[in-house]
């Protein structure tokens, strides 16, 4: 097994030296059971590789930093977990389970997903919340829709109308719509890459709690360093496609 | 049916040409009017009119022989209608793969179902002089809706990407997604022909209840019965319209429901996608 140490390689450093962890055994996770896993997932536009055999295992109440540079693959990487993006070879296991075998509206039920803008429906916060268990003949109880948003911070925020909230509060109301759909995953496409710092903080703070309390998986993408720092436990990188990195977010990103 | 033929060639034709002599000599005195100026369009002009005037003469022998002809002739003149109108509405989509039977159904099923109804209704007599001026009119029009329906709801959807997928993110149908989309596109493609109807008379008399009144029927028949008409358009239009974009809809979701109308990557529709499961 390749040791974390041997994958001790900067965003710059392995630009010149890509490690192969084409197999999963390379990036081992704390627990042996992965909750989510990828196996040698690929996918080609026309005759570009945009995500290239990449295999991962992320285990439960774990946070899984994806960082790199503009166009590396993060954001593509993601969309093929959730399978808003068809692979064209390999696949994700889902608790051991290949997800061509889970339909898609289950699948993205329990693999939920908060994007980099929060995409609300032009309602009130209450009627977006209350969106995701709707889809399947659930009505969420006023009082299960105010617990969530006490939960991101927004108390009281129900029957606001979304073009009332601000930036930050748009996105944690994006988040507490996933989280309504009781996700087993959780990913995270630059979830803060739009906020003031303060807000980021707040995000970030919520991201944490909400990943310890339901013991959840969580993959998320940034381009920001320290916020990998922050929140994930481990992290890896991509480049043109490629993972060329993985290992505790500490040595993976250099930090003393 | 020669002999009717004749008969239309006959003393109305005569004076059509005497017409068309008349007014072929006022466009020359304006083009020597032009050419006094130094504006030389002689013989642009020359050859236009003669081609015009050889064209149309054409045209009008051909609808003479036409509009003698049996019901099935009729039928068969309104399906190169459709075929025509499906390849126009069509190019609105460009890139698209099955645009061209999309918008064919589309049209087929509007105007069809609407032509059927009304000779069914004896709204339209089976007499190929009636199904073929007010048929093509249905038709032109179902054209029109099926083309902004179209174009409407790929701008929507395009538009619209990243509620889309929120949506789908969320565990919702491909359906649920887009049906705000699906709404505003079927109703602008109706606006027009709303406008129309709220216009009729007032701004407005269309040639159908021109052409009768002029041909002796009385102006009141003729005004109720444009009303049918256009009635029956905003009807096939909406038929059309409804049509065009839930074929549409199925075509803007892989079989894994996932987007397959996206700007970046193209040609959109024809991406590799997975089965459902």
């Amino acid at each position: 097994m390749r040791s974390f140490v041997s994958a001790r390689l900067s965003a710059a450093s392995v630009t010149a030296t890509h490690v192969s962890l084409g197999t999963p055994i390379d990036n081992e996770p704390p627990e042996a059971t992965a909750a989510l896993e990828t196996v040698h997932l690929s996918r080609k536009v026309g005759e570009r590789a945009v995500v290239h055999d990449v295999s991962i295992r992320v285990s439960a109440g774990e946070i899984l930093a994806v960082v790199g540079p503009s166009g590396a693959g993060k954001s593509s990487f993601l969309r093929l977990l959730n399978r808003l993006d068809e692979p064209t070879s390999g696949t994700v296991l889902l608790k051991s389970r290949d997800f061509r075998s889970i339909a898609p509206r289950q699948l993205r039920r329990r693999i939920g997903m908060v994007m980099q803008t929060a995409y609300l429906f032009p309602d009130t916060v209450a009627a977006n919340i209350a969106f995701g268990p709707r889809q399947r003949g659930e009505i969420l109880a006023p009082a299960r829709i105010e617990l969530l948003l006490e939960r991101v911070g927004l108390p009281g925020f129900a029957d606001r109308h979304i073009s009332n909230l601000s930036g930050g509060e748009a996105q944690r109301v994006a988040l507490a719509r996933t989280l309504a759909n009781e996700p087993e995953v959780l990913l995270l496409d630059e979830p803060t890459s739009a906020l003031d710092e303060a807000s980021v903080r707040g995000i970030e703070d919520l991201i944490l709690g909400i990943v310890e309390e339901r013991r959840m998986t969580c993959v998320i993408v940034t381009h920001n360093r320290a916020q990998a720092i922050r929140l994930a436990g481990r992290t890896t990188v991509m480049e043109a496609g490629r993972l060329v990195a993985m290992g505790p977010t500490r040595e993976v990103l250099h930090v003393g | 049916m020669l002999a009717e033929l004749q008969n239309s060639i006959g003393n109305d034709v005569l004076m059509g040409l005497a017409q068309a002599a008349g007014a072929i000599a006022l466009c020359a005195a304006v083009v020597a009017l032009c050419g006094w100026q130094s504006v030389h369009v002689e013989r642009e002009a020359a050859v236009s009119m003669s081609r015009g005037l050889v064209q149309m003469v054409l045209v009008g022998l051909v609808l003479a022989l036409l509009l003698h002809g049996s019901l099935l002739i009729g039928s068969l003149i309104l399906f190169m209608m459709t075929i025509a109108a499906a390849i126009t509405a069509a190019r609105r989509l460009k890139g698209m793969a099955g645009a061209l039977p999309l918008c064919f159904w589309s049209i087929g099923a509007g105007a069809g179902t609407i032509i059927a109804v009304m000779l069914a209704t004896r709204s339209l007599r089976p007499d190929i002089s009636m199904l073929v001026p007010v048929g093509s009119m249905i038709i032109a029009n179902a054209m029109n809706a099926c083309a902004q329906a179209i174009e409407r709801f790929r701008a929507e959807i395009l538009a619209h990407v990243g509620q889309i997928e929120a949506g789908l993110s969320l565990g919702a149908e491909p359906s649920v997604t887009v049906a705000p989309y699906l709404q505003s596109a079927v109703y602008a493609s109706l606006l027009p022909r709303l406008d129309m109807m709220k216009s009729l008379g007032l701004v407005w008399i269309p040639g159908v209840m021109a052409g009768m009144v002029v041909s002796g029927a009385s102006p009141v028949y003729a005004a109720i019965y444009q009303f049918t008409v256009v009635a029956m358009i905003l009807a096939a239009s909406g038929i059309t319209g409804l049509a065009a974009t839930v074929l549409m809809r199925s075509r803007a979701f892989s079989a894994a429901a996932q987007l397959a109308l996206r700007p970046t990557e193209t040609p959109a529709l024809n991406r590799a996608s997975g089965p459902a499961h």
